[in-house]
């Protein structure tokens, strides 16, 4: 069996997602930055028909996965994985029509919480949209089996 | 674009809003008691092998429910809008419809407070919390 890199699989990672097919997110890359993934602006996303900007709640749904997939990238391994909890700081709109774009990076991992920093442009990573801090609590499957028997 | 738009009530509010129309986000209204229902669909998985709801499907459930519960008692003619959210994830979303409610901890003169929570089989059995700073002025 080859091995190849866990973060080969990225892109399936968004694409095979449900939600994030919902919302049409898609997986842009890795770097020393973080996990990128983005988010083609559509008129069904809106929150506010008037200014014409996406919902908060796309923006968080948008940063909770590439939270998520910063910690994978930290694991470098699948492991499941659950948000703990979520802050969101919105501090501009995004601007209609365009791309938004989340990247998130795990500065912390422990054995079962991974501390994850993600932020939300359009244009700038240092003109943020949206800033995000949450915990992930990591699952240890074979672990558990083992402390039941 | 829609110039002028009033909001006058929740109902009002889910109506112009195209993600709460994605999202199929219904309610009720009893009084000023205020129930959202999010009506389950395969779109809202987040972990297929579960399976279980998307982190992200409830929180725009959640922050959807805080701004319709600010509806209830005032009238906007701007979509309040989130300045921060604070949720926290109690318990996996099962693949069924999800209710909540929410509580105005405080409405000033630009900022508003309101905690939000969510559950789908037990309501003393929460599945996610929100707590949340709207600008509403």
């Amino acid at each position: 069996m080859s091995h190849r890199p866990f973060h080969e699989s990225f892109a399936l990672l968004v694409d095979n997602i449900p939600y994030m097919k919902a919302i049409g997110a898609y997986y842009v890359g890795r770097s020393g930055e973080g996990v990128s993934l983005g988010l083609p602006y559509r008129d069904d996303l809106v929150g506010d028909p008037q200014t014409r900007v996406i919902a908060g709640g796309v923006v968080t749904a948008l940063l909770d996965h590439a939270c998520g997939m910063a910690v994978w990238d930290g694991l470098d391994e699948f492991k499941p994985i659950a948000t703990l909890d979520l802050r969101i700081d919105y501090m501009r709109p995004a601007l209609p029509d365009r791309d938004l774009i989340v990247t998130a990076r795990c500065y912390k991992l422990t054995r079962s919480v991974g501390f994850v920093r993600g932020f939300a442009y359009d244009e700038r990573m240092d003109d943020p949209v949206a800033a995000a801090q949450s915990a992930f609590i990591i699952s240890h499957p074979s672990l558990k089996a083992r402390e039941i028997h | 674009m829609i110039q002028d738009m009033m909001i006058s009530g929740p109902e009002d509010l889910f109506k112009v809003i195209p993600f709460a129309r994605l999202l199929d986000l219904r309610l009720e209204l009893a009084g000023n008691e205020l129930t959202t229902h999010m009506p389950f669909a395969p779109h809202l998985i987040g972990n297929p092998m579960l399976p279980a709801l998307h982190g992200g499907s409830l929180g725009a459930f959640l922050e959807l429910t805080a701004t319709a519960q600010l509806s209830v008692f005032e009238t906007f003619d701007h979509i309040p809008k989130p300045v921060d959210v604070n949720i926290q994830y109690l318990r996996p979303g099962k693949p069924i419809d999800t209710y909540a409610r929410a509580r105005i901890n405080r409405v000033g003169r630009t900022i508003a407070n309101v905690e939000v929570w969510a559950w789908q089989e037990v309501r003393e059995q929460p599945i996610a919390t929100l707590q949340a700073h709207f600008l509403i002025g």
